[in-house]
């Protein structure tokens, strides 16, 4: 329990429960995420970590439990409530979301700075000269060459795509992201500028990030604070420096001592 | 400004047939404003672990540590939520740990600028200040004008050291705690952490720390305290 | 032109089944409630390939009586194969007569054209159209482009014009311009050039578009705001030639050019026929 403030969090999940069939992929997961705070779900294939991020961003139905979302006028609403369009409208302003393969999260055959004001576009702006200054303010942040504007993402390389797709979602500033494994379809040598980039980004732009990682060097370098899960529980939680530097869940424990160190 | 009140540290290792390590006991200690208190003991005797614990880096087993923040508002360590534990380090407590834990590609001077950086967020001319006050710094403890624009990924342990002191010195804050800050520093850079400690004591700031080298543990401590006294002895378990 | 042909007697008028003319009538109906909104409907086999107007056909075949005047036109002239086979096969499954003067039809079929004389209340045009979904190109998928009609979310629109913008310098799309219906549908025009996309804004007939192989029916009521999409630095406008008409002089037509010899002479031509026609007639009678 907080200390110190009466404030509501901006993400409330409570007793999500999330089945395939026989198999439950999400067993009573309730957390709370403040507006700045970037979290990371941690665990190997098949501890829920996926799931749970689909259910929270409105892609998958919870079996049970309820997802609510601070809205404008202050109040949390059920995000299951709300109406197809109120959903589609939040995913393209107020939220992000990321996807590991940028394919997903791009129009492949559409410019890049089509790609990058399509949201703008879709909330009404029809200034042609200024949705192009959107797009070279956005690709400038991202570290794509301005020169590439009109060219499609098919041209591009895995990491440009990543910060393409990173570009086009946080041009409406949105107040929360959800990402899913960013880097991890990415080279190595590729992955340090990603990754660098969202820390830079999510700093300056004070979002609420949650993102899922198999990589717990990914979850230091970004996250505040971080759960773990295993077999669709979520078997600790905390500050992330506490988690990886004193875990004491045994799972954790042994992830934290598989990772190996070059 | 930081009270630790019968705080036990015990860590259970689950893989290795869950073995138990009891490193600190019964640990009862005051650290006020104005005054530098030195930690001593051999090596092992759980010096490290109790910073960690005061820096929340590690959780104790039991007992309480409370803070008295930069706002006034007393945060127990134990119960803390990370949100209220990281606006803790932000505002009211430094932590310069052995070893900097490099980020990739960011230049050596904005690691020392970013506490500050952080705060502003946007305004240019104040990120250009943050900056100016990184190269005071940098300049101080030495560090070559070449490498101010370089990761420190590559830079000696030595220069490593310094970019740590430096980055959590930029914003003075009202608890500094220190582990081993001039292990791998030469006399000079040693003499300048130490004038470094000295003011941020004579400002007012609660500093607590580890030094391996005794002279410089004589050199900057207002007080000291061994920390064998903390150390769990089986034969007194009871 | 008065039909010269008895209907062919083991065929029901206008060649579809009563049930079936009610089933698209039934489409038609709603598609004129929701302005501009695709309507599916059970498009059948006609006697003709898909891609050569069976959208088209089945629309006029659903609404003509024979009482009515058609006309049928394919790139604005009355001549072309399609347009003269497309008559025909009225005349010989409905017995209807058939004009080439616009003012004189009822009932106009068109591909790719919209007749030059304004029409007037109580006439009904009824437009071929290959692919009636605006967003193909770009959202391929049905279900994901119904969803965004439904909702009206409609950024992915002004990509596409975005896209031409970037690439030629100005919005390159010169036919099957897309529109905004009564404020609230984007509607592809069918393969109308966008000369003639002012036409359909507050007409006063009906207006009937469909769509055989894609099986959708949609249409635009009389009087119903038409506005085509564009941006505020580069607005909506129409093509332009610097001549006029070599036949009758129009300069406010839309002009077909005609390579006249192997050395590439050109001349310019009204594409509406009729239009055309009707002018050169006035310009001779005005000089006897």
């Amino acid at each position: 329990m907080s200390q110190s403030d009466q404030s509501l969090p901006l993400l409330r999940v409570q007793s999500l429960v999330k089945s395939y069939g026989d198999r439950v992929a999400i067993h009573e997961a309730s957390f709370d995420l403040w507006p700045g705070e970037v979290m990371a779900v941690v665990g190997e294939s098949g501890s829920g970590k996926s799931s749970l991020l689909n259910v929270i961003a409105a892609r998958t139905q919870p079996d049970a439990g309820q997802v609510e979302y601070l809205n404008h006028n202050g109040q949390l609403e059920n995000i299951y409530t709300m109406t197809q369009a109120q959903q589609r409208l939040l995913s393209r302003t107020e939220w992000g979301f990321v996807h590991q393969n940028a394919a997903d999260g791009l129009r492949m055959d559409v410019s890049a700075g089509a790609n990058v004001c399509e949201r703008l576009m879709g909330l009404g702006e029809r200034h042609y000269g200024r949705l192009r200054q959107t797009a070279e303010h956005w690709l400038h942040r991202v570290e794509i060459d301005i020169s590439r504007m009109d060219d499609t993402p098919r041209t591009f390389s895995g990491g440009m795509r990543q910060r393409l797709q990173i570009a086009r979602n946080l041009v409406t500033q949105p107040r929360l992201v959800f990402m899913d494994e960013p880097t991890s379809g990415l080279d190595v040598s590729v992955q340090a500028r990603v990754l660098d980039l969202l820390r830079q980004l999510t700093r300056k732009m004070q979002l609420a990030v949650v993102i899922v990682t198999h990589d717990l060097a990914v979850a230091r370098l970004l996250a505040d604070r971080m759960m773990v899960m295993q077999h669709g529980r979520i078997v600790e939680s905390g500050l992330t420096d506490q988690v990886l530097d004193d875990p004491q869940h045994p799972y954790t424990q042994l992830l934290v001592s598989s990772v190996l160190q070059p | 400004m930081l009270q630790m009140k019968q705080v036990s540290k015990r860590f259970t290792l689950h893989h290795q047939h869950g073995t138990e390590l009891n490193v600190l006991q019964n640990v009862t200690l005051t650290l006020s404003a104005g005054e530098c208190l030195v930690l001593d003991g051999p090596s092992g005797m759980g010096k490290s672990t109790l910073l960690k614990l005061a820096y929340a880096n590690y959780s104790a087993t039991s007992g309480l540590i409370e803070v008295s923040q930069a706002n006034n508002q007393l945060l127990e360590l134990t119960r803390a939520t990370p949100r209220e534990l990281i606006q803790m380090r932000r505002e009211t407590m430094g932590y310069v740990s052995q070893f900097l834990r490099v980020i990739p590609r960011v230049s050596a001077l904005d690691v020392v600028a970013e506490p500050l950086i952080e705060e502003v967020t946007d305004q240019l001319h104040a990120i250009d200040d943050a900056r100016e006050k990184a190269r005071t710094w940098l300049t101080r403890l030495r560090i070559p004008e070449r490498l101010w624009g370089l990761p420190p990924a590559t830079f000696s342990g030595g220069e490593q050291q310094r970019i740590n002191i430096a980055r959590n010195l930029i914003k003075p804050r009202p608890i500094l705690l220190l582990d081993e800050p001039t292990a791998s520093l030469d006399a000079a850079n040693t003499k300048t952490v130490i004038d470094i400690i000295q003011e941020a004591v004579s400002r007012g700031a609660a500093v607590m720390g580890i030094f391996h080298d005794t002279q410089v543990g004589q050199a900057v401590a207002t007080r000291h305290i061994d920390v064998a006294q903390f150390r769990f002895a089986a034969k007194d378990a009871a | 032109m008065s039909a010269s042909y008895e209907t062919a007697p083991e065929v029901n008028f206008a060649y579809l089944d009563e049930r079936t003319k009610r089933m698209i009538r039934r489409s038609i109906l709603k598609a004129i409630a929701i302005p501009g909104y695709q309507v599916p409907f059970g498009s059948r086999e006609m006697p003709l390939p898909y891609g050569w107007g069976t959208g088209g056909i089945q629309v006029t075949a659903s609404v003509i009586g024979p009482e009515d005047m058609l006309k049928v036109i394919d790139q604005g002239s009355d001549d072309t194969v399609n347009a003269v086979n497309i008559r025909r096969f009225f005349e010989r499954t409905a017995g209807v007569n058939t004009t080439t003067r616009t003012h004189e039809a009822t009932l106009i079929q068109t591909r790719h054209r919209i007749p030059e004389k304004p029409l007037v209340e109580g006439q009904i045009i009824v437009y071929q159209v290959p692919v009636p979904e605006p967003m193909q190109r770009l959202e391929p998928r049905e279900a994901e482009t119904r969803t965004l009609h439904g909702l009206a979310e409609y950024g992915l629109m002004h990509v596409k014009l975005y896209e031409d913008i970037a690439r030629y310098g100005h919005i390159a799309t010169t036919y099957d311009y897309p529109v905004m219906v009564n404020h609230r549908y984007i509607m592809s025009p069918s393969p109308n050039p966008k000369f003639d996309n002012p036409k359909m804004h507050m007409n006063p007939a009906l207006q009937l578009f469909g769509a055989g192989r894609e099986k959708r029916i949609y249409a635009v009521p009389p009087y119903t705001s038409v506005e085509s999409l564009a941006f505020e630095d580069h607005p909506f406008e129409i093509q332009k030639w610097p001549v006029a008409c070599t036949q009758c002089g129009a300069t406010d037509s839309f002009l077909d050019e005609i390579i006249t010899d192997d050395s590439g002479s050109r001349m310019h031509v009204c594409s509406d026929s009729d239009y055309c026609q009707t002018r050169q007639d006035e310009q001779s009678s005005v000089a006897t």
